[in-house]
């Protein structure tokens, strides 16, 4: 847990309109670390993982990845969001290609290797996932949990050093959470780093190296998980967390 | 009402020049609308640019389009067009593809629109342009959704086409009439081309309905 640093927030602001919704967050994340964000609705943790790729632009506040300090206007963001993958709360796979093409679409048109090549890695990736038996078939065909593994799949194609996850399993049918947090806890004992906002305390708890609640656009506590789960500092945390279990 | 018999037996007599008309017809109609899909992705890429200017040009020329007669625009090309030399057949193309392009242009700005944000963060998140997502994730998908009301356009053009007789064109439409002047038998030759046209429309949701079929193995 002492590896270099992947990702390094500091003042982070972002307003929607009049809705401050972060105030000077700074947050760190090393190489291989899974940070889970915590916290209820609105608290700013979507609006913060989609900072980390871009997706949003922050307001003012300093946003390192990887040592280099990234702003929208003077960095290629297309090339910086190959490093971040990103996995939805909606899937968001392309509903008109298939599973194996859903995979290969931007490793062959973004980084431009051969369709073969990228074929060859979708199948690794997609053995990797349970669902090998799946690559001629369109996502509407898919179970969401198998849907959500594909959109894993999709974003490791691109071979990123860092994974986001955007509430993946809050769109899922109970039944199917457990696929997917599996897959996930595999991806986070190769190594990867992962920062996941998520509801799954039972996730969180277990997998998770840190742990980090938010509330009110402002990040409250950070932690190891037995820390925030057994003896959280703040009030604010051991309220929340009552609530939820 | 002239009787049965004799409509068939004029039909089959005067299939000849019917058919020269409707290729005409078929040759500007197909030529129109290809034209102005182009004009169509055009004006709603203008329309969703985000740009104010780019947007109001492109709502100017709809809105001309739309509070202006057909025929009207057809004369102010083919008379717009005489002085620079252009045929008969490239100024009602011209027109009717000026007048289809306002059109599709909502269509497409609609269709393109419609598809949920997601796909086109999808896109960005995997490090992909906004033009190339917009080109390789967003349009076949709206063009999917654009081809029921785009047939329908299809069809509006096809018969907006019997227009063109007004400037002397010896379409479909011109072949009835002046037939019928002619043998003094305007009834027989109206309900003749009215069957030419009901046989191409049909034609056409068949085309579209099939490019439908093929277009939806991933439903």
């Amino acid at each position: 847990m002492d590896g270099r640093d992947m990702i390094n927030v500091k003042k982070l602001n972002k307003s929607f309109g009049d809705l401050h919704v972060l105030k000077d967050v700074d947050i760190t994340v090393k190489e291989s670390d899974v940070v889970c964000l915590i916290g209820a609705s609105g608290s700013g943790k979507s609006t913060l993982l989609r900072c980390l790729n871009f997706l949003e632009i922050k307001d003012n506040g300093q946003i390192i990845v990887e040592g280099e300090e990234i702003n929208a206007e003077s960095h290629d963001l297309n090339e910086v969001r190959q490093k971040i993958g990103m996995v939805f709360q909606h899937f968001n796979l392309f509903p008109h290609k298939n599973v194996i093409e859903n995979i290969i679409e931007a490793p062959v048109h973004v980084k431009g290797i051969s369709r073969s090549q990228a074929i060859k890695e979708a199948r690794e990736l997609l053995g990797k996932v349970g669902l090998a038996d799946k690559e001629k078939v369109y996502p509407s065909k898919l179970s969401g949990g198998q849907k959500q593994r594909v959109a894993i799949a999709r974003a490791l194609a691109m071979k990123p050093d860092i994974m986001l996850f955007d509430e993946p399993t809050s769109a899922l049918d109970p039944e199917l959470v457990g696929e997917v947090l599996a897959t996930m806890k595999e991806l986070a004992e190769e190594g990867m780093t992962m920062v996941v906002v998520t509801h799954e305390m039972g996730f969180a708890r277990e997998v998770a190296d840190w742990v980090v609640y938010m509330h009110g656009g402002r990040i409250v506590e950070v932690g190891h998980p037995e820390e925030i789960f057994e003896n959280p500092v703040e009030e604010r945390t051991r309220e929340f967390l009552s609530k939820t279990f | 009402m002239p009787s049965l018999s004799h409509v068939i037996e004029v039909f089959f007599d005067t299939y000849d020049i019917f058919l020269k008309g409707m290729l005409l017809t078929l040759q500007v109609t197909a030529v129109s609308i290809l034209i102005a899909i182009f004009i169509g992705l055009f004006f709603a890429f203008l329309k969703i640019s985000g740009v104010r200017v780019l947007e109001w040009i492109a709502n100017a020329y709809i809105y001309l389009v739309r509070g202006t007669p057909l025929i009207v625009q057809i004369f102010i090309f083919y008379f717009g067009m005489t002085n620079l030399n252009i045929s008969a057949f490239w100024s009602v193309a011209l027109g009717l593809a000026f007048h289809n392009g306002a059109y599709i242009a909502e269509i497409f700005r609609g269709t393109i629109q419609s598809i949920d944000k997601g796909q086109m963060e999808a896109g960005r998140s995997l490090g992909m342009s906004r033009v190339l997502t917009m080109r390789r994730i967003i349009l076949p998908q709206a063009f999917r959704r654009a081809l029921p009301p785009l047939g329908n356009q299809f069809i509006i053009g096809l018969k907006d086409s019997s227009l063109a007789a007004f400037i002397g064109m010896y379409e479909l439409f011109n072949v009835a009439t002046t037939k019928g002047a002619n043998d003094f038998d305007n009834m027989t030759y109206l309900l003749i081309v009215a069957v030419y046209y009901l046989f191409l429309v049909y034609l056409i949701s068949a085309l579209v309905g099939l490019l439908e079929k093929k277009l939806s193995v991933s439903d």
